[in-house]
């Protein structure tokens, strides 16, 4: 179909051997080969990989050349080893002279030390292995010749700060290799301007190149015997319907939205499956070795069906899928589309998909969410907002390199997407902050990490600081886990558990891993030991399964269903429950905020249609129920979801207006965040990535726990004494636009105004109903936490039979 | 209670305070330990992170707190005061002068430790263990102790409540020993399931965590 571009003979040869055709991206790939930048997006099964080293191929085959071409960065080690197999076949096969290493963490340190000197014609690594090469002296070297530089996954990295770190990185790479040019793979059909920007260098432009998409994926909500529950999220009600499909189809991968959640439905999925259909489960909390022979069983097509999360997200290749189902609503539409992705990995085949809404709200929600794919309208933002914390870290990493002038640096940052508008100021900022901590107190003068040798030329003091610097590279923060073993059987690992999470077990408690209930017998070291348990109800693990806010354009939609009122589309009983709030109340509408008060149960209640996503929501609720406090209404406690916050209290909120004020919230939310347990979370990450707080130190084993001390205590200390620092400021930052999302809150406040619709209900509304079946009530803070500890301590006095002197 | 929790520790009455200081009303003393001064300075002198430089300040002050309450005739540092001797040595005179002003007016002992083992030249005596009546005071416990306060562990303990973890310094007590937690701002905790801890307290031993609310507890293991 395509006429077959000018290949050299040898890759021709390989092609027509194999009876391949490029697919007209691939051609395209290779005749924009020269664009200093490029994007591609193409779908799962269009042969990107491909189309990213087509060009990389034809070069080094048609010309002898030494050193490193092409230099390859995905977020995943697994996709390294990938991408090495499938390169190996062509470049066999042609035989062409092309050596192909990778470089990841597994890699030794006398191949590392080799690959520096004497680099592969193609390298393949992560962000973290790529910044280490970066840091060191002889980097200027490595990177002289290079050519190319092909970002896998690069949808997945924009959206963390391994993203950010990678592209300042190849800002450092470009200033190396002025010939440099970047090429992008996206599997999802993303916004595509916004990775774009974040890809090129600043202001480069960078082209989008669109792969045919294939034909519109089958997509459609489950249809269930069972309605949904009013509440909950884990789509129990929906076992049986989903076992059936699991029968009717090949290879089912079935997605959820948390760990806790995929195990709790495995658990059940289990129990249920009485055919014993082969059905294993897979996400990141599992150990490295279950989740390999999930893998390898997936592979072998012995698996009928996998229960997943995140962890599947990305492009591994995996066998036969023919059916994807998702259970929950997709937050965000791009995770729904990356999921479909995964069924069908021939091109050109549709993908499947159906959707389980876990409670009614999810119904419309997943309507939504179809509406928005159909239409192939995505959510996304041009990020700008490149996080300072990471430009310490990457100002600490080139330290390691060799001198450098502050001028150089900061004009190369600039050509960084997101950090295109960063000021010179701020970069100071970071970069006085690596030099000497950036505190008030000039303490460090004579002990600061770089040195200005002479005026805008700074280097590491002591060179061998550049080792202690090396090893904390990196910004994925690890919650402290620990490896959770069966007792006393040669520890075969089973996973891994949040640390507090396991400081609250005590010996007899049951909690599910890996699919199993298992019972907590005892803390040994850093590893926990459990033992089988048959026991049906265990208590759940509070993995830090990440729950996703509803995006901006999803929620945006879901209102506007609501409000344009044809609800013949959904399943009878949410059709029922919505006419009856149509009737009994009224229905939320784009701009304007719904407010509803009624009492119940001896008190007052006020709901909230916010719309804006749970993290927004328990910010407008803290900020409301401070106005309260202080209105004398006597607030006693809120319970927030995606959709809507209800809070409930002694008093009537006649007018709710006052409490709304976009004046002063700013002041309102600062007392409220300093002491915030989200505050102090948020602060440990931006400190280890900044480098003030070290993860790993130089020959030192961790020994206990005796050296570490909370990040907490930092938090406070700088508070008190130097509240301007600068890693207050970032934490700040992180903060509102994270946990406390507080720019979303300030977007609904902006965009409500004061279109407020309040209304007066004798009872509960339909749409309030399901606010009173939520878990996570959140009480009013007062002395309530003092109490429950005196009476614990009570309990475990007498349980021992100590007394009290 | 709000002030601390009293015990009988030796057949004397003890007030564990919620900063972690030991006072023993009856004896006019007031024993404080672990307070490794000059922690911050050290990282950095030896081209570790650049750590808040203030928690010299920070520990002074609460240890001013607790003497403005308790107006002890005696003050022991129970050990690891400085966290090494260049810090003790490089300590700033505005910091010296503030100390010599807690100091002031108090027979004042730095307990030698693992990190602080020469005398300090900053006022007060120095000595390896200091014995109280029936009390002996040190820095490390010893095998065979009796009735003895010691410091060096760092211990911590948690309480779950309501699937919520809380941890915090302690006090650990038995019929033989009290340890008591680290003092200094910036110090790490050692829990009490760890082997040193458990295998050194006796069968009935306690935790009373610092900080408020003071709650004594089985310790745990």
């Amino acid at each position: 179909m395509t006429p077959p571009p000018a290949l050299p003979p040898a890759l021709a040869g390989f092609f027509t051997r194999r009876h391949w055709a490029l697919h007209p991206h691939q051609v395209e790939m290779l005749d924009r080969k020269d664009a200093p930048s490029l994007l591609l997006i193409a779908p799962t099964g269009g042969g990107k990989t491909l189309a990213g080293f087509l060009p990389t191929l034809v070069e080094l085959a048609e010309g002898d050349r030494p050193g490193l071409h092409t230099l390859y960065v995905s977020p995943l080690k697994a996709l390294t080893n990938d991408i090495r197999r499938n390169l190996a076949i062509p470049i066999e096969e042609a035989g062409l002279a092309i050596r192909v290493e990778d470089r990841t963490g597994d890699t030794g340190q006398a191949q590392r030390k080799r690959q520096r000197a004497d680099p592969p014609h193609i390298l393949l690594t992560t962000p973290e292995s790529l910044a280490l090469m970066v840091s060191y002296p002889d980097a200027a070297r490595t990177f002289a010749g290079l050519q190319r530089v092909v970002v896998d996954e690069i949808h997945a990295l924009a959206e963390s700060k391994r993203g950010d770190q990678l592209m300042l990185c190849l800002s450092r790479l470009q200033a190396l290799a002025p010939g440099l040019r970047r090429v992008g793979l996206s599997a999802t059909v993303d916004d595509p301007a916004v990775i774009a920007h974040y890809l090129a260098r600043h202001p480069d432009p960078c082209p989008v190149l669109r792969a045919d998409p294939g034909p519109p994926p089958d997509i459609a909500m489950l249809s269930t015997t069972e309605a949904p529950p009013w509440a909950g999220a884990g789509g129990r009600y929906a076992i049986p319907d989903v076992l059936e499909q699991v029968r009717r189809h090949r290879t089912t991968l079935i997605f959820h939205n948390t760990r806790a959640q995929a195990e709790i439905f495995f658990h059940h999925l289990w129990l249920a499956n009485e055919d014993d259909l082969p059905i294993g489960i897979h996400h990141g909390a599992l150990s490295r070795e279950a989740r390999l022979r999930v893998e390898q069983a997936m592979v072998d097509g012995r698996l009928r069906a996998i229960v997943a999360t995140g962890s599947l997200d990305l492009g591994i290749d995996w066998g036969d899928v023919d059916l994807v189902i998702q259970i929950g609503a997709p937050k965000k539409v791009k995770n729904l589309v990356q999921r479909i992705g995964r069924a069908n990995h021939r091109y050109n085949a549709p993908s499947k998909a159906r959707l389980v809404p876990a409670n009614r709200f999810e119904v419309v929600e997943c309507l939504a969410a179809l509406d928005a794919t159909r239409e192939g309208t995505l959510d996304g933002d041009l990020r700008l907002d490149g996080p300072r914390d990471v430009l310490c870290q990457h100002i600490a990493c080139v330290a390691c390199a060799g001198d450098f002038h502050e001028d150089d640096l900061f004009a190369e940052v600039r050509t960084v997407g997101p950090y295109s508008m960063l000021s010179r100021a701020a970069f100071d900022r970071c970069l006085d902050f690596v030099a000497t901590g950036g505190y008030a107190l000039r303490a460090y003068d004579r002990y600061q990490r770089l040195k200005e040798r002479a005026p805008g030329i700074w280097g590491l003091r002591d060179p061998r600081a550049a080792r202690q610097i090396r090893m904390n590279l990196g910004t994925i923060i690890d919650t402290d886990t620990l490896k959770v073993r069966f007792r006393g059987r040669g520890g075969m690992p089973l996973g891994q558990i949040e640390e507090g999470f396991a400081a609250t077990l005590t010996p007899g408690d049951t909690f599910l891993m890996g699919g199993q209930v298992v019972r907590f017998e005892s803390m040994r070291e850093m590893t926990v030991e459990v033992s089988p348990n048959p026991s049906r109800e265990p208590r759940i693990a509070t993995f830090m399964g990440y729950k996703w806010s509803t995006s901006v354009q999803l929620a945006e939609r879901i209102q506007q269903i609501l409000h344009r009122g044809d609800f013949d589309r959904f399943p009878d009983h949410t059709r029922e429950w919505l006419e009856l709030q149509a009737r009994f109340s009224r229905m939320p509408e784009p701009g304007r905020l719904l407010v509803e008060t009624f009492p119940r149960d001896g008190r007052h209640h006020l709901c909230l249609y916010g719309f804006a996503g749970r993290n927004a929501h328990q910010t407008l609720a803290l900020l409301v129920t401070r106005r309260m406090e202080e209105a004398g209404l006597d607030p006693l406690g809120f319970v927030a979801t995606d959709y809507a916050v209800l809070i409930w209290g002694l008093r009537p909120v006649e007018d709710v207006a006052p409490l709304l004020a976009h004046d002063g919230i700013h002041a309102a939310l600062d007392g409220w965040l300093n002491g915030n347990a989200v505050m102090k979370r948020t602060f440990r990450n931006a400190a280890i990535v900044a480098g003030l707080i070290d993860r790993n130190f130089p020959g030192k084993r961790s020994s206990g726990r005796q050296a570490t001390f909370s990040s907490d205590i930092l938090y406070d200390t700088l508070r008190r004494h130097d509240p301007d620092h600068l890693m207050l400021s970032i934490t700040e930052e992180e903060a509102m636009r994270g946990h406390i999302d507080f720019g979303r809150v300030e977007l609904l406040l902006d965009t409500v105004g004061d279109r407020i619709d309040q209304v007066a209900l004798p009872r509960v509304s339909p749409l309030a109903a399901p606010l009173f079946l939520e878990m996570g009530r959140v009480p009013i803070k007062g002395a309530a936490e003092g109490r429950l500890i005196q009476e614990e301590a009570g309990r475990l006095m007498a349980e021992a039979g100590l007394t009290l002197d | 209670m709000g002030n601390g929790h009293a015990f009988t520790f030796a057949g004397e009455r003890m007030v564990a305070r919620p900063s972690g200081a030991l006072h023993w009303p009856a004896a006019g003393l007031l024993v404080v330990s672990d307070l490794h001064l000059g922690k911050s300075e050290r990282m950095a002198r030896r081209g570790g992170s650049l750590l808040p430089p203030y928690e010299i300040v920070e520990t002074l002050a609460r240890l001013d707190a607790d003497i403005a309450a308790t107006d002890p005739a005696a003050v022991i540092s129970l050990g690891d005061s400085f966290d090494d001797m260049d810090a003790a040595a490089a300590l700033p005179q505005d910091v010296r002068d503030r100390l010599a002003a807690t100091m002031a007016g108090r027979d004042w002992t730095w307990v030698t430790g693992n990190h602080d083992p020469a005398p300090t030249g900053l006022g007060g005596h120095a000595a390896d263990g200091v014995t109280c009546g029936a009390v002996t005071f040190r820095h490390v416990a010893t095998d065979d102790g009796r009735h003895e306060v010691s410091g060096h562990y760092h211990p911590k303990a948690s309480l779950s409540v309501r699937g919520r973890a809380v941890s915090r310094p302690c006090f650990l007590r038995d019929d033989r020993r009290l340890i008591l937690p680290a003092y200094g701002t910036y110090t790490g905790g050692l829990r009490t399931r760890d082997r040193a801890l458990s295998q050194l307290m006796g069968a009935g031993a306690r935790a009373i965590l610092a900080g408020l609310p003071m709650v004594e507890i089985p310790m745990p293991r």
